[in-house]
């Protein structure tokens, strides 16, 4: 079968998972609702409760879940190819923890700005994202003009510890109040109540994508070793800084749209790799497509098993992943 | 474990003090129980309070000792005490000031009845006990008389909100059916929405605000959280994106800033009075 044909099965197939858990999730939920009457236009909005619980809690909260799952997953692809190393998440490199960063400070200086509809926490990750994006890059290139994957590695997880110890440090001096918040902003929120944050973060989202798209190839060879895949013609740098950047802005706006959920940018790539193969350009449509799914089903779960109680997502993901993290340690290849 | 009897220090003559009481030397941690040592008489024997005691004005003289995370423990040895009232859960803290031979009474946020137990459980350690009676007593009346008025009253469903992000609806934060709140609220003529829900705080989702449908929305701060009045108007906005639920349909979205109402002290009833002025306006002109 070509690359095209497999390329189309490939994104039907997931795209069709994709889809349904999409239409399916936001008529669930912990209050059971009327769905005749939620699309009764006759109703005023402000009016017809059923409405807003379907317009403005789920479908949004839905829809931040299929994005921040799309953006984590592909990540994840892209950052374990420019690494080449199957444990590499989309936090290695300290962006999650700049945008914690951000987002620590404006809740504890109880910041109040908004900006298109954004509110302080969300633009404050942001903003920590490319601080931390900024600092790791210029610490990678420090040294020499290209782009070394060593250094970065290293340069990321120093930023890392750094940016933890800031917030630890912001966090004493906090009130008890406002290290309950920050500790439950850092387990994960989908509930964003607004298009808003979405719309604000689809430019990212369709550059990040785009570049992902020209990726695949790159990303192919690289995985050759950087010496090889020169030899076959590729510009080694500009392809590891096109992946730097563009994984990282994307994990910058997962973040901000709904903290730091973990596990999901490690254990969509190796899921769709056991299905589809190695072949970036299946392995990264699929990822987004099932991230997306998966994200939205943990969310599901983790706002209805408990009922009242909401549960964050980040904490049904890592109970997810954990234990796919440890059979996939464990397994025969 | 011998109990040292601090030496009284020049400052302590000017003013009175119970001459039998071995409590000479009070540091607090809990703002709460700050303002009930000062309401029952214990003020002038107060040498040292905690980082977020603001009530009432005498305390800001007084050194800061830290809070529930970050106790300064050199600090309060320094200052000699004979009692330090801590968190029930700083059982470090306790461990260190037992060893040296202080105090401790061990503080517990609960429920509003946890209040005049409280505070009689002080009169008796500060042997103010017949002073700390009268407070109480006065707190468990003014209360019942709250009560009493609003008890044929309808009650309004009611969020009580005491935490979110600023200008979004997002990491809400609100009583749930137990605690000092709740009780409050309760008194003051009102429904909790989230009354079966059996914790003092919870993190509300949109979803679950939409469903159950509040008729009064109460927003309640302590003074040095409270927003600037030019703030107020675009926090009130926030609110309509959820225009389904009464409380906003109605424009019974409430900002109630006090400390009275957020610190479960000795004025409580005021508190509870301040809440009820807001359900129940025709009752309390």
């Amino acid at each position: 079968m070509t690359v095209q044909a497999r390329f189309i099965r490939t994104v039907l197939g997931f795209g069709a998972l994709t889809v349904v858990t999409l239409l399916v999730t936001p008529l669930v939920g912990p209050t059971s609702i009327d769905l005749r009457r939620a699309f009764d236009f006759s109703i005023p909005f402000a009016d017809n409760v059923d409405a807003q619980i379907f317009f403005v809690a789920r479908l949004p909260r839905t829809l931040a879940g299929a994005c921040v799952g799309a953006l984590f997953a592909s990540a994840g692809v892209v950052f374990q190819g420019l690494l080449r190393n199957p444990l590499a998440t989309p936090f290695t490199l300290g962006v999650s923890t700049g945008a914690a960063l951000g987002a620590v400070l404006a809740i504890t200086f109880d910041v109040s700005l908004a900006f298109l509809g954004i509110s302080a926490v969300p633009l404050a990750a942001f903003a920590g994202s490319l601080m931390a994006v900024a600092i790791v890059y210029a610490l990678a290139q420090a040294r020499h003009r290209g782009l070394s994957t060593t250094v970065l590695l290293l340069a990321g997880v120093t930023m890392n510890a750094f940016f933890s110890a800031m917030i630890l440090f912001v966090q004493y001096f906090a009130s008890f109040a406002d290290t309950y918040r920050t500790l439950r902003w850092l387990m994960g929120d989908l509930d964003v109540a607004s298009y808003q944050p979405i719309l604000a973060a689809l430019p990212t989202m369709i550059a990040a994508f785009a570049v992902f798209a020209w990726l695949a190839r790159p990303l192919n060879l690289l995985a050759l070793g950087p010496d090889s895949a020169e030899s076959r013609g590729l510009d080694v740098a500009k392809a590891q800084r096109a992946a730097f950047f563009s994984a990282s802005l994307a994990t910058g706006a997962a973040v901000s749209i709904g903290g730091p959920i973990g596990f999901v940018g490690i254990i969509i790539p190796h899921l769709v790799r056991l299905l589809v193969g190695p072949d970036h350009r299946l392995v990264l449509p699929a990822s987004a497509l099932f991230g997306a799914a998966f994200l939205v089903a943990c969310d599901l779960v983790a706002r209805t098993i408990l009922a009242p109680v909401e549960l964050p997502v980040g904490i049904i993901t890592a109970l997810i992943g954990g234990p796919f993290f440890l059979w996939l340690l464990i397994r025969k290849p | 474990m011998a109990l040292r009897v601090a030496a009284p220090a020049a400052s302590d003559f000017q003013i009175t003090k119970s001459p039998n009481s071995q409590i000479q030397r009070i540091v607090s941690l809990v703002p709460s129980a700050t303002e009930m040592l000062y309401a029952i008489g214990a003020g002038p024997r107060m040498v040292g309070v905690g980082s977020y005691d603001s009530y009432p004005p005498e305390v800001k003289t007084l050194p800061r000792v830290g809070a529930l995370i970050d106790p300064n423990v050199e600090l309060i040895l320094s200052l000699k005490p004979n009692l330090v009232v801590i968190y029930g859960s700083q059982a470090d803290l306790k461990q260190q000031l037992t060893r040296a031979g202080i105090g401790v009474f061990e503080y517990r946020h609960a429920g509003l009845a946890d209040v005049t137990e409280t505070i009689r459980a002080l009169g008796r350690r500060t042997e103010t006990i017949e002073r700390a009676e009268a407070i109480a007593t006065g707190i468990e009346r003014g209360l019942a008389d709250i009560r009493q008025k609003v008890k044929d009253r309808p009650r309004p469903r009611t969020l009580l909100v005491f935490g979110r992000e600023r200008l979004s609806l997002r990491g809400l934060y609100a009583s749930g059916g137990i605690g000092f709140l709740n009780d409050m609220l309760q008194a003051a003529g009102g429904t909790n929405v989230f009354a079966d829900v059996e914790v003092q705080a919870v993190q509300a989702s949109t979803e679950q605000v939409l469903a159950r449908r509040p008729d009064v929305v109460l927003e309640t701060r302590a003074l040095n959280s409270a927003w600037p009045s030019g703030d107020r108007e675009a926090e009130l906005n926030v609110w309509n994106a959820l225009g389904s639920i009464p409380a906003v349909r109605n424009k019974r979205v409430l900002f109630l800033f006090d400390d009275r109402i957020v610190i479960p002290g000795p004025r409580v009833v005021e508190g509870t009075m301040v809440m009820a002025r807001a359900l129940h306006p025709e009752v309390f002109k």
